[in-house]
């Protein structure tokens, strides 16, 4: 069914991306607004409070939040420009469906609904309740996340739903859930000022988490000695104390290597390790062969970097870990998280004032959004869904009889790949983009082709939706209500600024119109996002994540909650693990031992170079919101390929030239920047664009069998010097993936 | 205007630009940034560096103006040109040490950072200094500055014989007093190994 409804020229031409650069209004001086409305950025998992400035019920600026504890005013460019979502040309104001060879027509909202709920019913009568899936966004707040994942389960019936948390936070997740019992940041960014070594494992926080560099950079005021993994030069790696341009794969050389070096020298706790963990013989075991000269050759590094950095963070009175996609994105992200956090655990620092690690979440609700439910193993509350007493405790909230809530289903790599395999025939998606955020994008589009019905809730066209036979236009964070969980952990409010355009909807509204139409009505009956609130406190509560005691009003006086708040009169948790009583049920935390081993492809004398991808400042995730910014267009117009110019002589690579980057899977086409801050045997390719500048036409599908986020941070491909393309693809403007 | 002071700190800024989308929301010239982000070198380094016109305490800019269309507050804060009395002559964007002052063809007239006079002088901060996610741009006392950061803020230049006081100051090692320009190195905290930022070198394998 789903190939493109007209020619993609075409598409693009009507629906975007297209760049906005002018604010609604103009840029006119606006003098005072109607009101200021204190709300949050709708990008990364920090979510900075910000207040947006309404006029005439658009919002026609910002000025910055400088009360909210967290960024107090600071902002990154995105945060800055986010507003100049609203009001945007490309939103889309009607249901659409799709009409081959000719595009895409406006429908009734009735139409579009009660076709939608027909072809899931056609679609389950026929194939079987889990023929028809769910995928979901990290970017819905709470109330939408628990609500998608009720809807899946309880209207649509299927065990099919997981979400784009899936790319992002997975093994961090998994892996804290493993070590302590808890899958959230074990601190609060108060503490990274207090703490005297600090290790910043695969986290480009420049480019990711802006505002986490200025916490990096009070430690370092105060004396803190800071290392940083990462197999670029980043803008905080500069000035740090030691930079260990890790091999992408590579990490557990460094953490096993310091973990020898520290138990060498006596640089653990012998107490704390015996009174608070389990496990500690297999990893001293285990460790005992990672010399620092073994260990170099796995990290690719010189080993007297492995013995500085033990040096550094063994004796240190006070430490803090950070980690995001760069140990994570991996076929092993969950055993390098544990081998980072191994670190933290054995010398006892956590769970005090300057001690802990955090786990930085990517996605706007990275946090809240898996917490909820709409992953595929996981009930509201952070319960497990194969877990009886959780399954019955839910059951109970829901009002319907435990066997019909599903079992675990697939993932969503897995569940494309079910696709692709005709075991899955349809599909409801709402904020996520595949067709630019799954790596091997070639076999994704092919599997979207195969869909006998694929629905899509956005607000704009995205690059999948295109695919899409009808498409529900939603809300923007602005235009609806609700909560997020930060990087932290802690629970704030989004306020409503202005309301949907006409023809738009909040998504929450037309998730319980979907459900009604397929005869769950009763259990929606929600005239609100507090009353899905609500009930999601009730659903959580005596879980891992439990939200009970928190509600908008204490939000709202305390500038957030931290999770677990368990009654009213709780004040909330920014710190887990005070006194050493971590999540499991023996109070301690449990050591995992952890063998390096090779990635899923290595290069080889094929595919000779390791390419790995991350992100630039100025976009966020697929892009599909930031590209339509012409601001943020302007920072970084198009995907480019960081090479090493020892890289570059040897494939005749120029500086500015086009190079072809080609993996077993495909290629992209962008050009080449020749710079000495990157390893010499790997290359680096943002991802937020898409087609034929897709840095995950090259990726890999392989996933960790623990968490089961792709590996994207590693695979072999060749490169070399390129003609600057001129064909269809590139002749589209570079927001929609041509060249600039 | 309060107690607040404006500081810079390259060894902080990573390039991120948040200072110069921000600057443009400034009601007085929204829709233009006046803040330029300098990228050094990006073969060699992600060093970058923010310049916003520093506010000389005796600004030459002014002093070129053939129009006196530059106008200097009693509180020391240095105007962008005045909209009828700017001539678009060029003069002080040729005479500004720190290469400020923009010419705007469009307009027919010089423009450049003004403090935020409209947000300064009702007591908030500017627009740049209260976004920068890693307050590499400070606007905050002199105090808290010598309290909470390591090195001396210091605000005397010298451009060969040429001396310059600015209002803003800049964050640079302990026991520097003055910036010798050509001859200190901004950056306070020493980088990695040999402050090579070339990761073949930081391997052996050069
Ligand atoms: S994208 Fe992240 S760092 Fe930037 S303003 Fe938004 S929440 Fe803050
Ligand atoms: S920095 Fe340049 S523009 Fe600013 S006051 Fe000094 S001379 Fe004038
Ligand atoms: S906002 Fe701050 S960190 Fe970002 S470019 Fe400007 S000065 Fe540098």
């Amino acid at each position: 069914m789903a190939k493109l409804p007209a020619p993609l020229s075409q598409i693009v031409d009507r629906f975007g991306p297209h760049t906005k650069g002018v604010p609604a209004g103009g840029w006119a001086p606006i003098g005072e607004p109607d009101r200021f409305v204190k709300t949050h950025c709708c990008f990364c998992g920090q979510q900075c409070g910000i207040q947006l400035k309404v006029k005439d019920n658009r919002v026609v600026g910002f000025e910055p939040w400088e009360d909210f504890p967290f960024n107090a005013g600071k902002l990154c460019p995105k945060g800055v420009k986010r507003y100049m979502q609203d009001e945007h040309p490309d939103r889309l104001r009607s249901p659409l469906e799709r009409v081959e060879g000719e595009g895409f027509r406006p429908v009734s909202w009735d139409l579009a609904l009660d076709r939608t709920a027909k072809e899931i019913r056609r679609i389950q009568e026929r194939y079987g309740d889990d023929a028809f899936a769910v995928l979901t966004g990290a970017s819905l707040t709470n109330e939408k996340a628990y609500l998608m994942g009720k809807f899946a389960r309880v209207a649509v019936r299927t065990a099919n739903i997981d979400y784009n948390g899936r790319l992002c936070m997975v093994s961090a997740a998994a892996a804290s859930k493993k070590v302590f019992g808890i899958d959230r940041s074990a601190n609060p960014w108060s503490d990274i000022p207090k703490a005297k070594a600090i290790l910043v494992a695969g986290a480009n926080v420049a480019d990711c988490a802006p505002i986490t560099t200025d916490y990096l950079w009070q430690a370092r005021e105060n004396g803190a000695k800071i290392i940083v993994l990462d197999p670029r030069m980043t803008p905080i790696a500069r000035t740090v104390d030691l930079f260990i341009p890790v091999r992408p794969g590579g990490d557990i050389g460094i953490f096993n290597g310091m973990l020898h070096v520290m138990i060498e020298r006596g640089w653990v706790d012998r107490e704390f390790i015996s009174e608070h963990t389990t496990g500690f013989e297999k990893v001293e075991e285990s460790v005992r062969k990672y010399t620092p000269e073994y260990a170099g050759r796995i990290a690719g590094v010189p080993p007297a970097m492995i013995v500085k950095a033990a040096e550094i963070w063994g004796p240190a009175e006070t430490s803090f870990l950070l980690h995001a996609r760069g140990i994570e994105h991996h076929s092993k992200g969950v055993e390098n998280c544990m081998a980072a956090i191994n670190l933290v655990v054995a010398t006892g620092r956590i769970g005090r004032e300057g001690c802990g690690y955090a786990m930085i979440t990517g996605q706007g609700n990275g946090q809240g959004a898996r917490e909820q439910g709409q992953k595929c193993d996981q009930l509201p509350g952070g319960r497990d869904i194969e877990n009886p007493d959780h399954r019955r405790f839910i059951a109970e909230v829901w009002g319907v009889p435990e066997e019909s809530i599903p079992h675990k289903g697939l993932s969503a790599v897995p569940l494309l790949e079910a696709v692709h395999a005709g075991k899955i025939k349809g599909l409801l998606l709402i904020c996520f983009n595949p067709m630019v955020s799954l790596p091997d994008q070639n076999f994704i589009r092919e599997a979207l082709e195969k869909l006998e019905y694929f629905a899509v809730i956005d607000f704009f066209l995205s690059e999948t939706a295109r695919f899409a036979d009808v498409v529900l236009p939603g809300s923007l964070m602005e235009e609806d209500e609700g909560t997020t969980t930060s990087v932290e952990g802690r629970v704030i409010h989004h306020r409503k600024a202005v309301e949907p355009p006409a023809g738009a909807r909040e998504d929450w509204r037309i998730v319980c119109d979907l459900a009604a139409r397929l005869g769950a009505g009763v259990k929606f009956p929600y005239g609100s996002p507090r009353e899905i609130f609500e009930e999601l406190r009730t659903a959580s509560k005596g879980g891992v994540s439990d939200y009970f005691g928190i509600t908008w009003e204490k939000i709202d006086a305390q500038k957030g909650v931290f999770w677990p708040c368990p009654s009213l009169d709780h004040p909330g948790t920014p710190r887990l693990y005070e006194g050493a009583r971590f999540g499991h049920p023996d109070g301690r935390a449990h050591f995992q031992a952890v063998e390096w081993r090779p990635a899923a492809e290595e290069p080889d004398a094929e595919y000779p170079v390791i390419l790995t991808t991350g992100r630039v400042v100025s976009q966020y995730l697929s892009g599909t919101q930031t590209r339509r910014i012409a601001g943020l267009m302007a920072q970084e117009p198009e995907p480019f390929c960081e090479i090493h110019p020892n890289l570059a002589a040897r494939y005749g690579i120029e500086p500015d030239g086009f190079v072809s980057v080609e993996s077993r899977r495909g290629s992209t086409v962008v050009r080449a920047r020749i710079v000495r801050t990157i390893r010499p045997d790997t290359v680096f390719v943002p991802y937020h664009w898409p087609l034929a500048r897709a840095a995950n036409n090259c990726t890999i599908r392989a996933i960790d069998p623990v968490s089961n986020i792709p590996e994207f941070k590693i695979c072999a491909v060749r490169i070399s010097a390129a003609p600057r393309p001129d064909d269809a693809i590139a002749r589209l403007p570079p927001e929609a993936g041509g060249i600039a | 205007m309060s107690e607040l002071a404006f500081f810079i700190d390259y060894s902080r800024c990573i390039g991120c630009r948040a200072c110069v989308q921000a600057c443009e929301e400034c009601d007085t010239h929204r829709g233009v940034s006046m803040i330029h982000l300098e990228t050094i070198r990006r073969a060699d380094t992600v060093q970058t560096a923010p310049q916003v016109c520093m506010h000389c305490e005796d600004p030459i800019c002014a002093r070129v103006c053939p129009a006196d269309a530059i106008k200097q507050t009693p509180d020391g804060v240095t105007q962008s040109a005045l909209k009828p009395r700017c001539i678009g002559c060029s003069n002080c964007v040729l005479a500004c040490p720190f290469g400020v002052p923009k010419y705007f063809g469009a307009i027919d007239q010089m423009m450049k950072c003004d403090y935020c006079y409209d947000r300064t002088s009702a007591g908030k901060r500017p627009m740049c200094a209260t976004v920068c996610p890693s307050q590499a741009l400070a606007f905050t006392t002199r105090e808290e500055i010598e309290r909470k950061r390591q090195g001396t803020a210091i605000n005397l230049w010298k451009f060969g014989g040429e001396v310059v006081r600015t209002k803003i100051s800049v964050i640079v090692p302990s026991g520097v007093s003055e910036i010798r320009i050509g001859e200190s190195a901004l950056s306070r905290a020493g980088g990695p190994a040999g402050a090579t930022e070339d990761v073949a070198v930081l391997l052996g394998e050069i």
